[in-house]
């Protein structure tokens, strides 16, 4: 048995726990070491992840560097990881973006005032152990393959979330900021624990449901086996109930149209690095479970719920890219448009072919690079201004070129530009869409035109123009600013031409995933639809 | 009792003895306790004034550490499992749920007794240290006696053998083993309570109000206990629960005298009914529950901690004994009612705890909710579901505990400041209490990681064993409806500004620090490794009869 997996998630929770343990940051060399012992940590998380890259063989088991821990035997549970291709993915997405989230809000928990009575000396310790912790939680959740310790884990993120959201906010907001953080941090934990408890009360019935069959287990691949099989056959009621029940948490956390109003509040309210990590991060969560537990548990219910599904996700890819135009809000903007392409990743996951499943993982993880880029470099330009309005900008790139550009290279992976990582997902999702949905594949597809609408109509109305009152004085990125977006760029434009380390990682899972609901792909009518996903580009 | 088993013994339920056999040994937890509030009541009666605090502490200490190691004692040799039986001529068993009950029990008073000690909120009077219940109790509110009384920093330590008398009462109420004992049990853990209600030093009006209802309200379900351990036995012709179960199973053989009443399943179900709502009450479930928040907020804090946390723990195991061991045999009769009482329970406490603006009040409202889950649990009638009760119990004792000593802590020049707008901003005073109290918070919200999430899965799991799925439904919604108010409170403490003028934390003497430690400690503990705990619990989930 391998430690691998777990010291991965180990390494952040004990880094948390330093980090909140360091002495009180009453001056700025103890917020410094604070910062850096923090960066450490996570930089130390990504190496551990690309071990696990490393160490992952794509055409191997499904599940591979297993490890399971006996933890509450009383209820049938172990601490069981494993990692598969999506996985993985993943795994790598969120240990690359958390030190450059941390990097980005160097300075977002610095004292407001220094003179603050009482603003609390530990805020800096807090918001990085808060991130670490936030990071553990959401490596377990991606390595787990035991239901319960998915959904305690899934449930546990959300209290160090809920913090980072009502605690830190970026200092643009209006007099009442405080007030409408607290209101979206609570929003956001109010939706989500729901979606949460919902989902303990399926994960309960599922133990039931399988136990009567003398299956009682919360092991992950034990139960898809034993489902695939026919050795455990879920009646069909009991079985969309289950079904619900899981999805309704899964698609809060995504979020999915029409449960995704509390992602703008709290996007909005957070700082640019806390919203990354909502957005990027943490909702990925909820779209890769829809993918690993909803398909993987309950094939059949995931078949008849398909078409509904897709429809919602549709209507949420119009929606938020309509409202995303409308926003006078940059982040708000930023939060709609994610919206959209959370809707995107759940038609793709639904659309139960291999081109739309593998769209749908590379979109989560382009998504995450994308729109960390994007939404970064917002919030550098924010932070500059101290307003969060579009109305506030114009001209920017006449007096921060680097910064404009940056910018311009983050909306244009956003609107899904060829060359760009994020275009390869998406023409994957559409494709794989329209193979066994035409007329659901060819509405999707007003969503790029809507993204093209909201991305460059934000750039032109910010950084083009003369320049406003108020802008003259933004300054280009600095070298930590660059060094966050470096990368960013970097990946988003190697991904967008060779995607092929990436979908070689994650198409085995995939193909495993759609073998579970007894899917194959539509026989293809035309020759577009290859059957390898990754020589689409 | 005697009388009781002699009348039975009469009616040829069994051999006549001539006289009782007690098993000492077995019942020694409860003796130790008896025998050391006797103790505390020489110690008032004896000792100089001065020397009454200290001592009484330590009698209280030691005479509920030997209780407690006289339970594990009996535990290690098999009490609880294989030797379990019943004792004194079947008025009481000791058995599994009957010792880790006492043993919760047991701790819940030592941590309890230790916040009763605490001597440095207060500010001193004429150099005296003194406590948190009233200088005279007999004194009245706003009199010149209780001035007087005040001045010179007399304290009542009457409270101490007080809750010992409870504490006896209430080792009892869960191992008694026939109704009038239960009864009797009943009657030892409340009247002290009633009392100690009454004892507040700060805020006595209120205090004395709380009391008088307490005592109305119990005393009014004592008699529906009462007048329900009547009817039961016109109609089984015992009083003992295991001679009951075969009345009702129709197993054993009708006292020829009583063969008519037997017939009158009226007379059976009307006499459920009532001692359900006699200990009902006791738990705090809906629709019984009205005294809850008025008697949680006007009791002195240490004393609402303690009751919140150990009588629902004696109360709840009188339920399960009363209801799995001697009214299996109906159970498709009372499972429908408490289906309705736990459905209300848990919709009610979660959403009369939202409008709450008093954080004894919102606890306390929370603590019905909390009765709810509990029943869950009880409704699913098999041995998990008795493991999962004694579990949660176990996890809601110290939570409770430790969340109302931490209410003790955040004091204005009035006293407790238990409004909640004087609790705005908190989190950024005093960061640590802040946490401490938003981890029980979290556990009281069942957030996994902690020990009320592992309760409240436990109940619900077993609930939907037992195949009561709606009744987990309604569970988890409630569970959501509740996490708002929660939620609200750690809101207010973390994410609003202080009031200029808003309370002070007290820094608390060790006594108080190590009760709210071994609180978070066991929160926390039960959240992340609770596998021991639960094999202890669900080893211990067997009635004996």
């Amino acid at each position: 048995m391998s430690y691998l997996l777990s010291a991965t998630c180990a390494v952040p929770a004990a880094g948390a726990v330093l980090t909140a343990a360091l002495p009180a940051g009453t001056s700025e060399a103890r917020r410094r070491t604070t910062k850096t012992v923090a960066l450490a940590v996570s930089v130390l998380t990504l190496g551990l992840a690309a071990a696990i890259a490393v160490a992952f063989e794509p055409g191997g088991a499904r599940y591979q560097l297993t490890e399971s821990h006996s933890w509450i035997r009383s209820f049938g549970i172990s601490f069981s990881l494993g990692a598969d291709g999506i996985g993985t993915a993943l795994v790598l997405l969120t240990a690359v973006l958390v030190p450059l989230v941390m990097l980005a809000g160097w300075h977002d928990a610095d004292p407001a005032a220094p003179e603050g009575s009482f603003e609390s000396k530990r805020r800096t310790q807090a918001f990085f152990a808060l991130i670490l912790a936030v990071e553990a939680m959401v490596l377990v959740s991606f390595l787990a393959t035991d239901v319960f310790v998915f959904y305690v884990f899934f449930e546990a993120m959300l209290i160090p979330m809920y913090f980072l959201i009502g605690g830190f906010g970026d200092r643009a907001g209006g007099p009442d900021a405080d007030r409408q953080r607290s209101y979206a941090a609570v929003k956001f934990l109010l939706y989500n624990l729901l979606g949460g408890l919902v989902m303990l009360a399926a994960v309960i019935g599922l133990y039931v449901v399988a136990g009567d069959q003398g299956q009682a287990t919360f092991s992950l691949t034990a139960l898809t086996d034993a489902i695939s099989s026919g050795k455990l056959v879920i009646d069909p009621n009991a079985q969309r109930a289950l079904f619900l029940g899981f999805f309704f948490a899964f698609a809060v956390k995504a979020p999915m149209w029409p449960l995704h109003t509390w992602l703008p509040n709290a996007m909005g309210e957070s700082t640019a690095g806390t919203a990354v990590l909502i957005t990027a991060v943490v909702d990925k969560v909820g779209t890769f479970a829809m993918l690993r537990f909803c398909l993987g548990l309950f094939p059949d219910a995931s078949k008849t719920f398909a078409p509904v599904i897709m429809v919602l996700a549709l209507i949420g890819i119009v929606y938020g890219a309509l409202v995303a135009i409308g926003q006078k809000d940059i982040k708000r903007l930023v939060a709609y448009a994610s919206i959209s392409h959370f809707g995107f990743i759940i038609l793709g996951v639904f659309a139960m072919t291999s081109q739309g499943q593998s769209g749908a993982t590379l979109y989560m993880v382009n998504h995450g690079i994308s729109t960390a880029a994007w939404m970064l470099v917002a919030g550098f330009l924010i932070s500059r201004r101290g307003s969060r309005l579009i109305a506030d900008y114009g001209g920017v790139q006449k007096v921060a070129p680097v910064l404009a550009g940056t910018f311009l290279i983050g909306g244009l992976a956003t609107l899904s530009l060829p060359g760009m990582a994020p275009f390869v997902s998406e023409f994957l999702v559409l494709v794989g869409t329209f193979s066994r949905y035409p007329a659901i594949g060819i509405v999707a597809t007003f969503g790029i035109v809507l993204a093209a609408l909201y991305a460059l109509l934000l750039y032109q109305r910010t950084m083009t123009g003369p320049v406003k009152a108020g802008v003259e004085g933004v300054r280009d990125l600095k070298v930590r600013e660059l060094a966050v977006v470096a990368p960013l760029v970097a990946l988003t434009l190697l991904l967008g031409v060779y995607p092929k380390p990436l979908t070689d990682l994650v198409n085995p899972a995939v193909n495993d995933t759609l073998s579970q609901v007894h899917r194959t792909d539509p026989a293809p009518a035309h020759p577009v639809a290859a059957t390898n996903g990754g020589e689409q580009k | 009792m005697i009388p009781v088993h002699a009348l039975a013994a009469a009616n040829g339920s069994g051999p006549s003895i001539p006289a009782p056999h007690i098993e000492y040994g077995q019942l020694s937890p409860m003796l130790v306790v008896f025998g050391a509030a006797l103790l505390g009541v020489l110690v008032e009666a004896f000792l100089p004034r001065r020397l009454r605090a200290t001592a009484q502490l330590g009698v209280s200490l030691l005479g509920l550490g030997g209780a407690f190691a006289a339970v594990v004692v009996l535990a290690a040799q098999g009490h609880g499992t294989t030797r379990a039986g019943l004792l004194a001529m079947g008025a009481v068993a000791i058995d599994g749920p009957a010792l880790f009950l006492q043993g919760v029990i047991l701790l819940t008073a030592v941590l309890a007794v230790l916040t009763y000690a605490e001597g440095r909120l207060e500010p001193r009077i004429n150099g005296h240290r003194v406590d948190a219940f009233a200088a005279q109790a007999a004194a009245v509110p706003g009199g010149e006696q209780e001035r007087d009384a005040t001045r010179e920093g007399l304290r009542t330590t009457e409270i101490y053998p007080l809750t010992l008398f409870a504490v006896g009462g209430m080792l009892l109420f869960p191992a008694a083993n026939d109704l009038l004992t239960m009864f009797v049990a009943l009657e030892v853990l409340s009247l002290p309570l009633y009392l100690m209600c009454a004892l507040a030093r700060r805020r006595r009006l209120i205090s004395q109000e709380a009391a008088v209802k307490y005592f109305l309200l119990g005393a009014f379900a004592s008699a529906f206990f009462l007048f329900g351990t009547a009817l039961v036995y016109g109609y089984a012709g015992s009083l003992q629960l295991g001679e009951i179960a075969d009345v009702v199973s129709g197993v054993s053989q009708v006292t020829p005298a009583l063969a008519v009443t037997t017939q009158n399943d009226a007379l059976l179900l009307i006499g459920l009914a009532m001692l359900a709502v006699g200990l009902l009450f006791k738990v705090g479930a809906v629709p019984f529950h009205s005294w809850t928040p008025d008697v949680y907020q006007g009791a002195p804090t240490p004393v609402t901690g303690f009751m919140a946390a150990a009588t629902k723990t004696a109360a709840f195991g009188a339920l399960l004994r009363l209801f799995y061991v001697a009214f299996p045999g109906i159970r498709w009769d009372w499972r429908p009612v408490m289906w309705g009482v736990a459905i209300l329970t848990m919709v009610v406490g979660a959403v009369l705890a939202i409008t709450q603006q008093d954080v004894k009040r919102l606890l306390a409202y929370s603590s019905v909710a909390h009765a709810g889950f509990i029943l869950t649990g009880l409704i699913a009638t098999d041995r998990r579901g008795v493991a999962a009760v004694l579990f949660y119990l176990l996890a809601y004792s110290f939570v409770t505990l430790g969340a109302f000593a931490v209410v003790t802590l955040v004091r204005d020049s009035k006293g407790e400041a238990t409004h909640l707008s004087n609790w705005a901003g908190l989190g950024r005073r005093s960061p640590l209490l802040a946490a401490v109290f938003a981890l029980f918070l979290l556990a009281f919200a069942g957030i996994p990681l902690t020990s009320g999430f592992t309760g409240k899965f436990a109940v619900f799991q077993a609930a939907a064993e037992g195949g009561a799925t709606p009744l987990v439904i309604v569970g988890v919604l409630s569970s959501a409806v509740a996490a708002f108010f929660y939620i609200r409170v750690i809101v207010l403490m973390f994410f609003s500004d202080p009031q200029p003028s808003g309370p002070a934390v007290a820094v608390p003497s060790p006594l108080t620090a190590t009760a709210i430690g071994v609180g978070v400690l066991v929160t926390l503990g039960l959240g992340l490794l609770p596998q021991y705990f639960l094999d202890l619990a669900s080893k211990a989930a067997l009635f004996t009869r």
